[in-house]
């Protein structure tokens, strides 16, 4: 079941000095649902713009984007889109800032805040909820943000380098948690049990939001897997430690897919153990052999505007 | 910190008291004529006159009803063009030189106009403040908007804000927290405002007071005058400032 597919998707971007300048060149490859895939390039071949693409912020110059089939027309609707930057607004405390996707959508006040108190637990933040984000360290404010998106679940999960400003240690912390929400999906314990359900309200609060949907059969088997997360990072390593597949774009300007890897190592996978397994070196070895070329490319080139 | 505060509270009465004895040494010692400047303890026992008295409220309550009323006005016609033209960049466009022309207008050449169009009472100096808090407000708000950032906007969008729910949980507070810190100095325009307008004509208010004085050659009564507006001031901005820290508390 495919996810989300790209189908000759090109971007061009106008230059300062007026002339167009070519950011994604046809590219093509497809996710299928409950993947994680990760996303690897040298940095401005246009990684974001691929993500912002898929999230519907930024249309295609040409070719397009198929969601769960259906050809994307504005913002993507089933997809949440975690920044590198920090996002959470600054004038709302934790607690609004989790709940807040549940609140626009509509959820009762209550409801909602009694849902990001579950999730602020779930993300180590209980007792936070009344703290503003300024007076939360880099990595907190890190789970914060994984929390309001993940609270709204939607089937696809689109990541940015999200954990590329925290420490090397919080940062493993944070893939390791990662993972975790995301490999605990096939468990179902983030779902509610039924005698939770206490009105129709609450429908739309289920974690496995496919099934709110009333187009059923797929989409309750699809979200019942796990979600589809497109990661994007420089780090190759942070790619084969957390993906089921890395793809790797070339260097800039006209950025295309040079390669594609599937990572068959064993999940649930020990983050802090991993790095040094000899199947991870190998993989690290294969794909580092394709990424190196496209860095040293990207190095001689002049630096691109980023995307 | 609280040591701190407290020798910065000393050092500041120190200057003030440095100050006021130089002031009254050089009038005693003949080099400053009273004439012209008066002295620190004549100024003191008129402004303490006028409070016991009364007379002086009547004006102060004016020149602040005055002052409220200006930047009541003022914030509110200069946050919504502020944000209609930070929503629309065409209409900015459009709009952009007649708004750099007005704002280059200097005030003190329309009090007059006002003074004609809306009598000696206190609409001409409300007029007159809010033609200065206007564009404090109007310049803040409008670059707020505008300056919204990015990231936020689309994480919000992201997270299935409609049109709406962007402008009431982004755009507002993004802007307003322009217009608080903007607050202060918007509050000593709408002051200047009335003042301005009350020395030019007026019947009431501390302006016309020290107006007043000045055709009298009473030089204590304008120094006392600007000594009660000074202190007035003072103590609202002191108000202003905790108004602000408050709203803005989540700045940390």
């Amino acid at each position: 079941m495919t996810a989300i597919e790209f189908d000759r998707v090109s971007r061009d971007f106008a230059a300062p000095d007026g002339r167009s300048y070519r950011a994604l060149d046809d590219i093509s490859f497809t996710v299928s649902a409950g993947a994680f895939v990760a996303i690897v390039g040298p940095s401005g071949c246009g990684k974001s713009t691929l993500l912002n693409i898929a999230a519907g912020l930024l249309a295609p110059s040409a070719g397009r984007v198929r969601v769960d089939g259906e050809a994307l027309a504005g913002l993507n609707r089933r997809a949440t889109y975690m920044f590198q930057q920090d996002a959470l607004l600054p004038w709302k405390t934790v607690r609004d800032n989790v709940a807040l996707g549940l609140t626009l959508g509509g959820v009762a006040r209550p409801v909602a805040h009694a849902r990001a108190a579950e999730w602020l637990g779930r993300v180590g933040l209980a007792g936070f909820g009344e703290h503003y984000p300024a007076q939360l360290s880099g990595g907190m404010r890190k789970r914060a943000a994984m929390a309001q998106h993940w609270i709204i679940d939607r089937g696809l999960m689109l990541m940015d380098e999200p954990f590329s400003a925290l420490d090397v240690h919080t940062r493993v912390r944070m893939e390791t948690e990662l993972l975790a929400l995301w490999e605990i999906r096939s468990a179902e314990s983030l779902a509610l049990q039924p005698s939770e359900i206490r009105s129709a309200e609450s429908l739309a609060l289920q974690p496995s939001g496919g099934r709110a949907q009333p187009s059923g059969g797929r989409a309750f088997q699809a979200s019942q897997i796990r979600k589809t997360v497109i990661f994007v990072t420089h780090d190759l390593e942070e790619a084969i430690a957390l993906a089921d597949e890395v793809i790797v774009l070339s260097a800039g300007p006209s950025a295309r897919v040079v390669a594609r890897h599937a990572v068959t190592l064993d999940r649930p996978r020990d983050l802090m153990e991993l790095r040094t397994s000899p199947a991870f070196i190998e993989l690290y070895r294969a794909l580092w052999g394709v990424l190196r070329e496209e860095v040293a490319r990207s190095q001689r080139t002049v630096e691109p505007p980023r995307g | 910190m609280a040591e701190r505060r407290g020798a910065i509270l000393a050092w500041r009465v120190c200057v003030g008291a440095v100050l006021l004895t130089l002031w009254q040494g050089l009038v005693w010692l003949k080099v400053l004529d009273p004439f012209f400047v008066s002295r620190p303890t004549d100024i003191a026992r008129r402004v303490i006159d006028w409070t016991l008295s009364g007379s002086i409220w009547q004006h102060l309550a004016t020149t602040l009803e005055e002052s409220l009323l200006g930047l009541l006005i003022g914030s509110a016609l200069g946050i919504s063009l502020g944000f209609s033209l930070g929503r629309s960049p065409l209409l900015a466009r459009v709009l952009d030189p007649y708004i750099t022309m007005l704002n280059a207008v200097p005030r003190v050449v329309l009090a007059p106009l006002f003074l004609l169009w809306f009598g000696l009472g206190i609409w001409s100096k409300v007029a007159l403040a809010v033609s200065l808090v206007f564009f404090v407000m109007f310049f803040n708000t409008y670059q707020g908007v505008r300056d919204a950032d990015r990231v936020l906007v689309d994480n919000v969008r992201m997270l299935g804000a409609t049109e709406r729910q962007l402008v009431r949980h982004v755009l507002v507070p993004s802007a307003l927290t322009w217009i608080f810190s903007s607050l202060q100095t918007s509050l000593g325009f709408a002051m200047v405002g009335a003042v301005v307008g009350e020395y030019l004509g007026a019947t009431r208010g501390l302006g016309y007071v020290i107006s007043q004085a000045e055709g009298t050659f009473d030089t204590t009564g304008v120094f006392a005058g600007m000594t009660v507006l000074a202190v007035v001031v003072v103590i609202v901005s002191a108000g202003v400032t905790r108004l602000e820290r408050w709203l803005l508390r989540w700045k940390v």
